[in-house]
Formats: structure tokens, C-alpha cells, sequence
């Protein structure tokens, strides 16, 4: 790890100012950041330990009904609010199948949309990376990318993001809070993370020295709370990225869909939004055909960047299977395993 | 910049100069305060065999900026027994014959303390697993640890019906 200079601001306005040194990088649960440092691979020069910074670190219901999240909130103490996860359990399921206990436990809510991709390549100083090094090249186009991007990517990179509390927060139209040295801004979560395009360095929207304050949720996310889940499918049982992830929520009029939200995880650089397939299944019933024609849809337009045409098809199956699930009604608690293709209840069609 | 920070260690306050910003929890603990209980294995939050309580939560102490935790109330291993008497996790790890070489049994332990604290398992065992799921055996002891998770859960749950 680098050496670096480390100060603790006390209030946001402090903070902002530290951020706009050159070189300057913040510090909240730093489980992503100080990983980065220890691999050489983030060297700051100097750490704006912002996990003090008063009020940030609460979760609020707005007069207008939406809910916001402080960026400080943790990953734990957000999935484990007994009235967040009622209201929002496809979020609550998505933070309890990501990382373990102890990370959840530091990691926050803030640091979660800024953490970096989990490309091997990415993280091996000894490898070609254009988003490490601009311009280096990309030695995972070539090498083990079975688990890479099948949308968005560029012959620049193919990495992918692995956030799970993000796949439903893109789904539920979740806004970023932002504060920064040109004053505060908002922008839609399903914009804050970038495509790679000819730019992989770039992860987010965040301009340099701009801090995310809040995430909030529209007062329109919480009605599909009796409908919503997400499936996360991956090499190990827990304590794993996601090799593809699903959340979906559905509204019904009777039998009929009359709204649905769909997304899904690890397959770009960004959590994928499948709008088009939302649409299809809007009067529709909810059958397991209506919902292969949704996934379809939605993974209409994925490529392999590598070996890796397989996981089209497990992200067609992953969002199948999360859109029967949530068709079945939000269960009255999370399953033992958050998440897990392996915890289908029964009557829910398992071989899909 | 002044490196000072102030931190209660199993119920000592102590307070500590660091000379460096780089030092971690468990650096500070293993290699400053003579604490070497929690273990450095992957030193990247990846096998938990690190795991402390810092404010009562279980965290990777690996990952956490010494500096960044001015003012908190650390527990570790060496802090859970009381005098003799042995932690009920603890013991319940012995009885369970939940470990082999013993490498990951400090964090092992510290998580399951942390684990019953959150009360999010109950008593089913697959809920344990995946609370645990954090914390890496290279023995394979899993089995014995999930046995004695929920066996001192049992525990202590009975020692909270004595004193209540």
C-alpha cells in the first residue's frame, strides 16, 4: 500500500473541499477501497475519511412518500430495517446476498455504487487493463472471461459491475444524491454507472471531488412490495459475485400484470434495466411463457465477448426464474439463503 | 496531521500514536498491542480470519483503517472469557470439536459471537451456515461449527433464563 496523507472532515462542505485535491480519494467502510490499496491497484494520495460525517447515515420517509437512504447508512443495518425490507424486500434480499456478514456490516450504502469491478484482469497490476491503465489493452478479451459482460461492453472492456443492491435499485428508478465543488445535483441510478465505450477508466457519472449524499427511492417503488425478489446465480453457495442476478417486481390488476420492473446484474457495466421486456409483460398473465418472451426480450441484444455465450442463456433462466418467484408473492421472510436459485419454495417451477 | 487515536481494547482504554496511516485494526492489535488472537490469513476481507467486534459488530479488522476508528470499543478474542471461565462459545467449539489446526477458530469464534448478537439465524442451521459463511475452514470443521454455533446459542439462551 502507498503511503498517503488521511484527514477526517467534520462536515460535508469540508469534505468537498479535501476531494478536490489532486489524487484525492474518500474513505467510508473502505472494504472496497483499501482491497484496491492493498493491491496497488487504487493509490491515493490522500484519504477524506468522510465515515463520521454527521447525518448521513440515516433512512427517512419524505413527506411525498419516497424514501431516502443516507450514503453512510451500512449495507446491514439497511437490509436488517424491519421497515425498509418489508417495504422494499427485493432490495433487503439483493444486500443480504451480497459479500459476508462482516463486510455488510462496514460497507455502506455509498461506497456499494462506487465499488469497482471484480475483472481479474482489473485487479492484477501484471496484466493489460484499460480501465487500470488507459490504453493498455485488455487481456481478459483473450483470457478467462467466461464470467464477463453480454451487454454493453466495448472492444475496450468487457468487465462487469458487481453490485447486487443495485440491480433492484436501477429497477425501482432509485435516484443518486450527489454534492460537489459546482453545488448539488441529482441524477437516476440507472445513469450513474457508465457503459466503457472507448473511456473503461470511468465508472461513474461523479465528477472529481463530487461526494454521493443519499439514495432515494420514488414513493412508487414501495407498491410492488407483495411482488418482488431477486436471484442471484453463482459459483459458490454464498460469499460470491454473482455470475448473473435478476430482481424483479411485478403489479397485478386481478390476474393480469399492469406493471413490471425488471433488471439485471453482472451481465454489463452497469446494473441493466430491461425496459422493453417490462412493457411486454404489462396485460399480460403471468405464465411461464409470458416470462421467457420478457427474457428474451430483455437479452435481446447480448453478445459474448468471450467464452462466455453461456451466460445469455443463465440470465434469460435467472430472470425467468426471479419473475416467477415474485409472480408467487414475497415470501413472509427472507429464505435462509438471500437470493439463492437453490431456495425455490414449492410450486415454483425449479428446472426453467 | 496527528496520528493519535484513542480506543477501548477488551475494556482497557488505550490510547495510541501510530507513526503510519497505512496501519490497520489487526495490524495495530497483532503488531502494536500484542494481540495476536485475530489472525492476518488473506489480509483482503476474504476469509474472516481477522474477524473482531468494533462497537459490538463483527467486522473484518483487516480492512479497517485504524485511524477511521477513533473512539471505539474493540473486542477480540482474548477479551470474551472471564477470568477461567471460558465464553460460551468458546466452549461450545471445544465440546464440538469445531476446529482441526485452529487458524480460523479466533475469527470463527468472534464471528459467532457477532452472529448471535444480530439474532437474525434462529435455530435453523442453514441460516447459521450462510451467517457463517464469512469465515473460511481450511479443516473443514463446518460441520462441528454450525453444531456449535447453535449450541451456544441454546446456551446462553438457557443463561439468560436463570438470571432473568
Amino acid at each position: 500500500m502507498n503511503r498517503f496523507a488521511y484527514a477526517k472532515p467534520t462536515t460535508i462542505a469540508e469534505a468537498i473541499a479535501l476531494g478536490q485535491m489532486q489524487g484525492a480519494a474518500f474513505l467510508a467502510g473502505g472494504t472496497n477501497l483499501l482491497d484496491l490499496m492493498k493491491g496497488g491497484i487504487a493509490q491515493p494520495q490522500s484519504l477524506i475519511d468522510i465515515s463520521r460525517l454527521p447525518g448521513l447515515d440515516q433512512i427517512e420517509t419524505l413527506a411525498d412518500g419516497s424514501v431516502r437512504i443516507g450514503a453512510l447508512v451500512r449495507n446491514a443495518d439497511l437490509a436488517h430495517d424491519a421497515n425498509f425490507a418489508r417495504t422494499f424486500p427485493a432490495i433487503a434480499e439483493a444486500l443480504l446476498s451480497g459479500a459476508s456478514a462482516q463486510l455488510r456490516n462496514a460497507a455502506t450504502v455509498g461506497g456499494n455504487l462506487l465499488q469497482r469491478t471484480r475483472c481479474a484482469y482489473f485487479y492484477d497490476p501484471a496484466s493489460a487493463c484499460n480501465k487500470r491503465n488507459p490504453g493498455a489493452g485488455c487481456d481478459a478479451r483473450a483470457g478467462q472471461n467466461h464470467n464477463l459482460a453480454v451487454l454493453g461492453w466495448s472492444e475496450a472492456c468487457i468487465a462487469t459491475n458487481p453490485s447486487d443492491f443495485c440491480v433492484p435499485l436501477a429497477a425501482f428508478d432509485a435516484v443518486v444524491e450527489i454534492d460537489g465543488p459546482t453545488g448539488a445535483r441529482e441524477i437516476p441510478l440507472e445513469q450513474f454507472h457508465q457503459l466503457p465505450g472507448t473511456t473503461p477508466q470511468r465508472d461513474t457519472a461523479l465528477a472529481p471531488g463530487e461526494l454521493i449524499i443519499a439514495v432515494r427511492l420514488p414513493a412508487d417503488a414501495a407498491t410492488f412490495a407483495s411482488h418482488a425478489r431477486y436471484v442471484k446465480l453463482r459459483e459458490r453457495t454464498s460469499y460470491a459475485f454473482a455470475v448473473v442476478s435478476a430482481a424483479a417486481a411485478l403489479r397485478f390488476d386481478g390476474a393480469t400484470i399492469c406493471e413490471a420492473r425488471l433488471a439485471l446484474g453482472s451481465v454489463a457495466a452497469k446494473p441493466w434495466r430491461a425496459r422493453a421486456a417490462e412493457a411486454m409483460l404489462v396485460g399480460t398473465a403471468p405464465s411461464q411463457a409470458n416470462f421467457r418472451r420478457a427474457a428474451d426480450i430483455a437479452l435481446a441484444d447480448a453478445a459474448p465477448s468471450g467464452a462466455n455465450a453461456a451466460k445469455i442463456e443463465l440470465a434469460r433462466r435467472i430472470l425467468v426464474r426471479a419473475c416467477v418467484l415474485a409472480a408467487m408473492g414475497t415470501p413472509e421472510r427472507l429464505p435462509p439463503l438471500p437470493a439463492s436459485p437453490f431456495a425455490t419454495p414449492a410450486g415454483a417451477i425449479s428446472h426453467d | 496531521m496527528t496520528l493519535s487515536i484513542s480506543l477501548t481494547v477488551n475494556g482497557f482504554a488505550r490510547s495510541i500514536t501510530l507513526d503510519d496511516p497505512r496501519v490497520t485494526l489487526l495490524d495495530l492489535l497483532r503488531e502494536r498491542l500484542d494481540l495476536t488472537g485475530a489472525k492476518k490469513g488473506c489480509d483482503r476481507g476474504q476469509c474472516g480470519a481477522c474477524t473482531i467486534l468494533v462497537n459490538g459488530r463483527r467486522i473484518n479488522s483487516c480492512l479497517a483503517l485504524a485511524l477511521s476508528y477513533d473512539g471505539a470499543d474493540i473486542l477480540t478474542i482474548e477479551g470474551v472469557a472471564q477470568g477461567d471461565e471460558l465464553h460460551p462459545v468458546q466452549a461450545a467449539f471445544i465440546e464440538h470439536d469445531a476446529l482441526q489446526c485452529g487458524f480460523c477458530t479466533p475469527g470463527q469464534i468472534m464471528s459467532a459471537i457477532g452472529l448471535l448478537r444480530e439474532a437474525q439465524t434462529g435455530g435453523d442451521p442453514e441460516r447459521i451456515r450462510e451467517a457463517m459463511s464469512g469465515n473460511l475452514c481450511r479443516c473443514g470443521a463446518y460441520i462441528g461449527i454450525t453444531e456449535a454455533v447453535l449450541d451456544a446459542q441454546d446456551r446462553l439462551a438457557r443463561a439468560e433464563g436463570q438470571t432473568a
